[in-house]
């Protein structure tokens, strides 16, 4: 086991620098040159953009330029940001518990209603109430979340008066009002993620169900409720982990269009105005936090497997 | 005795409580279209930023909503030459962190500007040869040539005065916690969320200050922003679109307030700038003038922008003092359109290419244009592009016709010079013609405000309607919308948002 998750994170360092390499790579194909658009109205000026070039290493060669941000990358320093002048490693730290309670909030609202809707319609399954929530869930993965949240803005927060329509308040300053700014982009984010977990928990327990040892354990004499509580959904979560974490990992990188809509200062508005406004070393800093919190996901999934699956301990 | 003594307490207290409700109450919220720059005044460059300094910086000069220039923190000025200025300063008034403002600060601002690395204030100032402390409240400005715009220059960024003490301690950070000597002062300011500015109680004509505290929150998208006023979470948005001005015309809690911006939207052609300059469009202005004359102003701003916004055809908007009542707006015509492009003897239907900026409106402008202009014999293609990528290509020559924007200067040389003389730094299509560079330059040196309207009447005549260099389309509005419980806001046509006499009730 120690062995294992030693072996694992062993390999996250490569996969790290690996994709520092690529996102820096990806960077220079992107169209717009970044003293240009940090010029804004002065853009016409030569001695301007000179200067801003000479002053963010942009007159360097690539690797140099790449060189000097992996070093300063590996001793801690993310570097500044080139529109707004404040660190990169701050902005991450103060965007990434907005971020992560967000997703939180919505991978929370999307198991509770995923799973047990999976359950149900695989149990029930080609029955109304399988119809019902196949339905339902298709609307969900179809409905563009920006449209969602637009509409449910104007009827909570316009129409009600419910809740405040935009923005985000730190959990620690003020719980209550933090809960009622994350509802609605959470239930946004959340229906979506319940859709695809529902799809998945159905298909992996109409697999589960159809297994010999149900039918044995059925044939045992079992009650409904442990043959699929116990013998079948305890099998047929190892897919739904998997799919679990992934849509975790996605929601801390940054639910873009859902931040955009609600005014919330995480890590998606983080990179999408970065990216706009050619802020590189913000990008570059985002990517690789993102990076690492998937290669930490995706490590957390397996020892999650084992928890629920113990022939997987012994591997 | 003592009762008499408590009684006076609870009536001072009761007094000043009450004062205070009148003189200061409340928190503004504002929302703004985007997150703010940095905010140091030396090295700030977004418009939205401008609304923050606004409240935290004042400037040696201001304008206000007729456009003229009015004294802040300088009382006046005087020309000692052409080319020497000299500036009187306001007395007693503090920086935020309690140092008086004095000439010496002036100088120490001014030099800021011009000198730090990455200021983007220095091209603003760059006729500046030295600055002179006169005497603590006199400061002498001696420019390297006479120039007309240069005091409308002090009325943004450029003048704004920065504490020295502040900005040598900060360095390059100063723009993390500005001090300078505006009403408000800053608080915090959380990246993409809010920055916070209290009422500062020494500020220099605090009695028309009637807020405690003002949060600018950027809220990019505007059916969110609009949201937001509605639900009462704001007080005032920067903007609205002009779709959403019926919405709120009919909500009883809310107002408008809409004023003329100093700005345009045109098309800039390619005439010289590359081998895709080398078209018939950009090599002869019969086409350009085709192009123009096939496109209905009025009928593009009806379905765009629900006839909001002001159709034009020269840089600057009718509220500016140096507007051209004479040079009016062509109506469309295809017929002639079809006759210039016979006589410039191209073959119709004639493939042009229009770079637009990938927003929802800009794009279905760009399809107005297209379904305008086939009647007259041209196939137009749009190139959408996101908006730093565009940029780049315009530089770079790598564009037929691209639709852009500028915000605008209250002084005309703001709106021209660096649009449609040769060297302008922002003459992307490098349109060229040296009597139109030397009326340019003698605009620029020239005193005389009726003199210098008769050259930009006549440059007008020579850029636009006869080179065709440029096709102007209209002035946005400034478009601000707040509570009914806010009174006294005055909607300067810059667009920027002044705190001084705005209340709430």
């Amino acid at each position: 086991m120690w062995l294992f998750l030693l072996r694992r994170l062993g390999q996250v360092i490569p996969t790290l620098l690996i994709l520092s390499v690529m996102v820096f790579a990806l960077q220079q194909l992107m169209p717009g040159d970044p003293a240009l658009i940090l010029a804004g109205e002065e853009r016409g000026d030569p001695v301007v953009l000179a200067q801003i070039r000479a002053e963010l290493l942009l007159d360097r060669p690539l690797a140099e330029q790449y060189l000097s941000w992996i070093w300063r990358v590996l001793h801690g320093d993310f570097g500044f940001s080139w529109r707004i002048h404040m660190p990169v490693g701050d902005l991450i730290l103060t965007k990434l518990p907005v971020t992560f309670q967000l997703a939180l909030m919505s991978f929370v609202i999307g198991v509770l209603i995923g799973v047990p809707c999976g359950v149900l319609s695989a149990v029930w399954r080609d029955r109304p109430i399988d119809w019902v929530i196949n339905g339902i869930a298709l609307f969900g993965i179809s409905m563009p979340n920006f449209w969602l949240g637009i509409m449910m803005i104007l009827f909570f927060s316009v129409d009600l008066g419910w809740l405040p329509p935009s923005g985000y308040v730190p959990l620690w300053e003020d719980p209550w009002m933090s809960l009622q700014t994350t509802i609605m982009p959470a239930f946004v984010l959340g229906t979506g993620v319940a859709s695809v977990l529902m799809r998945h928990t159905r298909a992996a327990m109409l697999g589960a169900l159809s297994q010999d040892y149900v039918r044995t354990a059925r044939a045992k004499g079992l009650g409904e409720r442990l043959v699929v509580g116990k013998h079948a959904l305890r099998n047929a979560l190892i897919p739904v982990v998997t799919l679990g974490t992934i849509e975790f990992g996605r929601l801390m990188a940054g639910a873009v269009l859902t931040e955009q809509i609600f005014s919330i200062p995480g890590f998606g508005k983080l990179v999408v105005d970065a990216v706009f406004n050619r802020d590189y070393p913000v990008v570059q800093g985002v990517v690789l936090a993102t990076a690492l919190i998937f290669v930490m996901l995706s490590l957390v999934a397996d020892m999650l497997y084992m928890a629920i699956n113990p022939r997987l301990r012994t591997a | 005795m003592i009762r008499r003594l408590l009684l006076a307490a609870c009536a001072v207290v009761g007094l000043s409580v009450s004062v205070q409700a009148q003189v200061a109450t409340g928190n503004l919220r504002i929302g703004l279209r985007e997150d703010p720059d940095i905010m140091d005044p030396t090295l700030a460059r977004t418009f939205v930023g401008r609304i923050v300094f606004a409240s935290m910086c004042d400037k040696l000069f201001d304008i206000n909503e007729r456009l003229e220039i009015v004294p802040q923190l300088a009382t006046g000025y005087v020309w000692e030459d052409p080319r020497t200025m000299l500036i009187t300063l306001r007395e007693g008034v503090r920086f935020h962190d309690g140092d008086l403002m004095d000439a010496e600060s002036v100088r120490y601002s001014l030099n800021r500007h011009m000198t730090m690395q990455g200021s983007f204030r220095r091209g603003e100032i760059n006729t500046i040869e030295a600055v002179e402390v006169v005497d603590p409240l006199k400061v002498r400005i001696r420019l390297t040539a006479p120039s007309a715009p240069f005091l409308s220059q002090l009325t943004d960024r450029a003048g704004m005065i920065v504490s020295p003490r502040a900005a040598e301690s900060a360095g390059r950070n100063f723009g993390n916690h500005p001090v300078c000597a505006g009403p408000f002062r800053f608080v915090e300011r959380v990246a993409q969320d809010r920055i916070v500015v209290e009422r500062f109680p020494e500020y220099w004509n605090a009695a028309a200050i009637h807020v405690n505290r003002i949060t600018y929150l950027p809220i990019p998208d505007s059916t969110v922003r609009l949201a937001n006023l509605q639900s009462g979470a704001l007080e005032m948005v920067q903007t609205i679109d002009p779709d959403d001005v019926p919405t709120v015309r009919r909500n009883t809690r809310l107002r408008t307030s809409i004023s003329d911006e100093l700005g345009y939207q045109s098309i800039t052609f390619n005439i010289g700038n590359g081998v895709r300059g080398q078209t018939p469009l950009g090599r002869d202005p019969r086409v350009r003038a085709a192009f123009e004359l096939a496109i209905d102003r009025d009928a593009l701003n009806q379905v765009v922008y629900q006839g909001m916004f002001t159709p034009a055809s020269q840089p600057l908007p009718p509220a500016n003092p140096f507007f051209i009542r004479d040079f009016r707006n062509e109506p469309r015509n295809v017929e002639r359109a079809r006759a210039l492009l016979r006589e410039a003897g191209v073959t119709t239907p004639l493939r042009v290419e229009l770079t637009v900026t990938n927003s929802p409106d800009l794009r279905q402008v760009g399809e107005v244009i297209q379904a305008m202009v086939r009647e007259a014999g041209f196939d137009l293609r749009l190139n959408t592009m996101e908006f730093a990528s565009s940029l780049q290509a315009a530089q770079r020559g790598d564009f037929e016709m691209y639709l852009l924007g500028w915000s605008g200067r209250v002084d005309p040389d703001g709106n021209s010079w660096s649009f449609m003389n040769t060297t302008g730094p922002q003459n992307d299509g490098r349109y060229s013609n040296p009597e139109v560079d030397r009326m340019l330059d003698a605009a620029r040196i020239e005193p005389d405000a009726d003199k210098r309207r008769t050259l930009y009447g006549q440059i007008w005549q020579l850029a636009i309607r006869q080179d065709r260099s440029r096709v102007y389309l209209w002035h946005r509005k400034n478009i601000v919308a707040h509570t009914a419980r806010l009174t006294g806001f005055v909607n300067v046509p810059d667009g920027v948002i002044r705190p001084q006499g705005i209340r709430l009730q």
